[in-house]
């Protein structure tokens, strides 16, 4: 059967499902954000800087990633998919220590450079997906390998996705093999507050350490709507005006913590508050450190979460599934947050029963960030696809998106949601060499990535399948490619 | 009709538009028509009367009085025919009520009585998005039971189900991971239980007056379940068995010999890696183009050129992705995927057109363009595989069947918001 549907079930029903929440559109700094945050008691608050995380919870976990080596790299005579707004036709790209150095009709060639035709070809940034259970949903779909709700309370921002990631789950190669270079990995949706998201880079490791993208912020998974009322129903919460409450009660007792530690960072005066560990990631979301990434199809439980984002001063950095995001569009648009959509999943369950196939085309119309994620190990490789179906859709509705635009909806959106938007996402000088060299049109169906450069490290190579990476479970389990070898 | 705005504005006059040109004669003129059981012909007319197909060529002169459909730069195919959905049978996955895919029974994984389109719904909003698309034909399956029931192939096009029923019985349904509350997990166990089903049921006809007397031992399952195995063991009815394991599927074959039944795989997981067996048998074999995960240890095979080389061996290749109904429409991307990673463009055309009409035996109506046959078929605006292809006119028939569906109707409610509804005096 498809293996989709027992995996989306799970997720859409009971397990995974992420949300992102995200900030604002015109990008207000996660500073901003607090500071002008109308709950907050202003004066007391530590503002650190963006990015940055407060004492005593900053980053006691720091990625060890190593890039591959990156020699220098011109892709010739290709068609660049920035992701800036532009095409370069017979365009070339520089990369080097890297870095994206150049593009352009033509680039200087080093010397030393290796130099690749991509005539007939096309190149985009990596993509970048919003929402993924790799490591934590793991193939094979087992229970000992499934860590990706931790279950047992409605509320648990205690704990981090990371904890629970398998560096060898054999789904990472294939997402590599799409052209994903970046993820994020979410604890699922049982949960009102599911814990800390992690941003991987797709890359071979034997710890989830070294996958880390160095310096990511962290999301936090938050939930609403049918899966927290479900998995709770006897305990509660079983209604939705239960989960909102939930939330609530939550960002209480977080405000009060945040305001004994701000005061405490601030003069060092005695010992320090009792730490608590749920708190610590709460507070980071209300001084904009840590984005909330909310998992929401309707639009009334969007409207809910919005309510509960301006009670307490964060904002919803992007909302993860919005079927309904097309209904309430202007509203996204005018808070900005962006939406993590599909382009035509949708009916397994009530909350999801309208979906419509342009959602993503008519938020990007009314001015949102339209990101096209996952939330699936098959649908991740095909993230390009699922964008151009709501493309097509759209211009039956007489909406014509350009692929200019298009190409963001799994680039430099998704970088945004992230807070990554400034490293990847795009095609620019100074960016990581996260690239993909397409062999043909990148939303044809018939397209399929060639190479894929991870900080200009060739990570991925079609016509090389000796150098394919396979995971450890797969050695000797799943058998090999024709002509591959194990690395 | 090509534009969904078109379609919405069609609401309502789409019936009375449609009932007219199934009596009238219509010629589709000037488009690329891949009539499948055939090569492609450029420049080539169709001509339509009375909801068959009366002739298609390059050299077909348009009957007097014909309605034209200027079709100059379009592509024809057959309707696209999903052989494994739940259309019409499931609306909302997880809603009880909306949900009659699978059978009960006695919870010991045989209902082979079960008819899964006894429950069919013809008022479900899913049959108007998908047909929007071109599909136009699909298998209803059973799903959920060692022998889940039988399946029946219906046509997407306005009616009640015996309007729109094709074939009725059109195959028995085996899962061989949906072993029953009664049966072990163990594959010899699962294995065993099936047999004794069978010789229970190749035995039942002789003793039926000893169990109606009550002086036999229990049966292998129930008497209905039992009569219901008959056209299977008689070889007049497929039996599908959805098994991803190369030795489960290569097992299922032994079986199917053994008992000389008319087999045919689904899923299929790791049926390359058995192709050679499955293309000896010029077996039918419904595979996805998606799976190339190891999502179990059944499916540890899973790799995405599964299709090509079941093709490249001799198998009877069908693409279907999984007994989806929201996304039934999805089966044409995924032929296009099954294109991408190897599978011949031709032979991705017939896996989602006369390939599975030949597997349900309904090839004489539908699955290709021929005289005689169904005018069951889809103007494209290009290459049926591509997202950025739409599908313009769609006959069942010869009924246009295109018209707004629910998804549309939302779109347009929200397409400038606020939306109408929300305006004042709207």
């Amino acid at each position: 059967m498809d293996p989709r549907i027992p995996y989306l079930v799970l997720c859409g029903l009971l397990a995974g499902c992420a949300a992102a929440q995200s900030p604002a559109a015109p990008v207000p700094t996660p500073s901003n954000a607090a500071a002008t945050a109308p709950t907050q008691d202003t004066a007391q608050r530590v503002v650190p800087g963006a990015g940055a995380l407060s004492e005593p919870n900053a980053n006691p976990f720091p990625s060890t990633y190593k890039p591959g080596t990156a020699p220098t790299t011109v892709i010739r005579n290709a068609t660049l998919m920035t992701a800036t707004g532009t095409t370069v036709r017979g365009g070339s790209i520089l990369l080097r220590g890297g870095r994206i150095v150049a593009l352009g009709s033509s680039v200087d060639t080093p010397a030393d450079a290796v130099v690749i035709d991509g005539t007939g070809k096309f190149v985009t940034p990596g993509i970048i997906d919003t929402h993924s259970h790799l490591g934590v949903y793991p193939a094979p779909g087992v229970e000992a390998l499934s860590d990706g709700n931790e279950a047992t309370n409605p509320a648990t921002p205690y704990v981090w996705a990371e904890h629970s990631v398998w560096p060898q789950d054999p789904q990472f190669p294939r997402a590599l093999a799409a052209g994903v270079t970046t993820i994020q990995v979410l604890p699922g949706s049982a949960n009102l507050i599911g814990g800390r998201s992690v941003v991987l880079k797709v890359v071979p490791s034997t710890t989830v350490r070294g996958m880390k993208f160095p310096g990511a912020r962290y999301g936090l998974k938050q939930a609403c709507g049918e899966n927290p009322k479900r998995v709770y129903a006897s305990r509660g919460p079983s209604t939705r005006m239960g989960n909102v409450a939930g939330w609530r009660a939550q960002y209480v007792q977080a405000e009060q913590y945040r305001r004994r530690w701000d005061k405490w960072l601030a003069d060092r005066k005695g010992d320090p508050p009792t730490r608590d560990l749920g708190l610590e990631s709460l507070a980071e979301v209300l001084r904009g450190n840590v984005f909330v990434q909310w998992h929401c199809y309707t639009a009334s439980d969007m409207e809910g979460a919005m309510e509960v984002a301006d009670e307490f001063g964060f904002k919803v950095r992007s909302f993860h599934h919005g079927v309904e995001a097309y209904k309430i569009a202007d509203i996204l648009a005018q808070k900005g947050i962006s939406a993590s959509l599909w382009s035509d999943w949708g009916g397994f369950k009530i909350e999801a029963m309208d979906g419509v196939r342009a959602n993503l085309a008519l938020v990007h119309n009314a001015g949102v960030r339209a990101i096209v994620h996952s939330d699936d190990a098959s649908g991740m490789q095909r993230l390009n696809i699922d964008a151009a179906k709501s493309v097509s859709e759209a211009r039956g509705l007489g909406i014509t998106i350009s692929d200019e635009d298009a190409i963001k909806w799994i680039t430099i959106n998704p970088a945004w949601a992230l807070g990554l938007d400034d490293r990847i996402g795009s095609l620019e000088p100074g960016k990581n060499a996260d690239v993909v060299l397409w062999d043909k049109y990148p939303f044809s169906v018939y397209a399929k990535p060639e190479k894929v450069w991870i900080d200009g490290a060739l990570s991925f190579d079609r016509l090389d399948p000796a150098q394919r990476w396979r995971t450890d479970f797969e050695l000797g389990f799943v058998p090999e490619p024709a002509g591959g070898r194990s690395r | 009709m090509t534009t969904i705005i078109a379609r919405l504005a069609m609401a309502g006059l789409t019936l009375a538009a449609a009932l007219p040109a199934s009596a009238q004669t219509i010629a589709i003129t000037g488009a690329r028509v891949f009539p499948v059981s055939g090569p492609a012909l450029d420049n080539a007319t169709i001509v339509i009367r009375d909801g068959r197909i009366v002739a298609v060529g390059a050299a077909v002169t348009v009957p007097e009085g014909a309605q034209r459909i200027d079709a100059a730069g379009k592509w024809i195919t057959p309707g696209i025919f999903n052989a494994v959905t739940t259309l019409g049978v499931s609306e909302i996955g997880n809603i009880a009520g909306s949900y009659d895919a699978s059978a009960q029974g006695r919870g010991d994984g045989v209902t082979a009585a079960f008819r899964v389109w006894d429950g069919f719904n013809p008022a479900s909003p899913l049959l108007q998005v998908t047909r929007n698309d071109g599909i136009t034909t699909v298998g209803i399956v059973p799903r959920g039971a060692l022998i889940a029931g039988q399946g029946a192939v219906v046509e997407l096009r306005n009616g009640s189900l015996r309007d729109v029923l094709i074939k009725g019985p059109a195959a028995m349904f085996a899962d061989l991971d949906a072993r029953g509350d009664r049966i072990g997990a163990s594959r010899g166990e699962v294995f065993q239980r099936l047999r004794d089903v069978l010789d229970d049921a190749r035995d039942f006809p002789r003793r039926r007056a000893d169990y109606e007397r009550n002086s036999v031992r229990d049966l292998a399952a129930r008497s209905a379940d039992l009569q219901a195995l008959q056209p299977v063991l008689a070889g007049t009815l497929p039996l599908v068995i959805d098994a991803d394991r190369a030795t489960d599927i290569s097992e299922a074959l032994t079986i199917a010999r053994s008992y000389k039944l008319k087999v045919a795989l689904s899923s299929a997981i790791e049926g390359w890696k058995v192709a050679d067996q499955l293309g000896a048998a010029k077996a039918f074999v419904m595979v996805g183009a998606l799976n190339n995960i190891p999502r179990s240890f059944s499916s540890l095979g899973a790799r995405q050129d599964n299709a090509a080389l079941l093709h490249a061996a001799g198998a009877r290749v069908v693409i279907s992705g999984g007994s989806d109904a929201f996304n039934a429409r999805n089966v044409r991307y995924e032929a296009g995927i099954a294109v991408s990673f190897g599978l011949p463009w031709d032979a991705a055309l017939r896996a989602v057109t006369l390939t599975p009409a030949e597997m349900y035996d309904v090839a004489g109506r539908v699955g290709s363009l021929d005289a005689g046959k169904d005018a069951t078929l889809v103007i494209w605006s290009g290459d049926p595989f591509e997202p950025s292809t739409r599908a313009e006119q769609v006959f069942v028939r010869g009924v246009a069947v295109q018209g707004p569906s629910r998804q549309d109707e939302l779109m347009r409610r929200y397409r400038q918001l606020p939306a109408e509804y929300r305006k004042p005096g709207a």
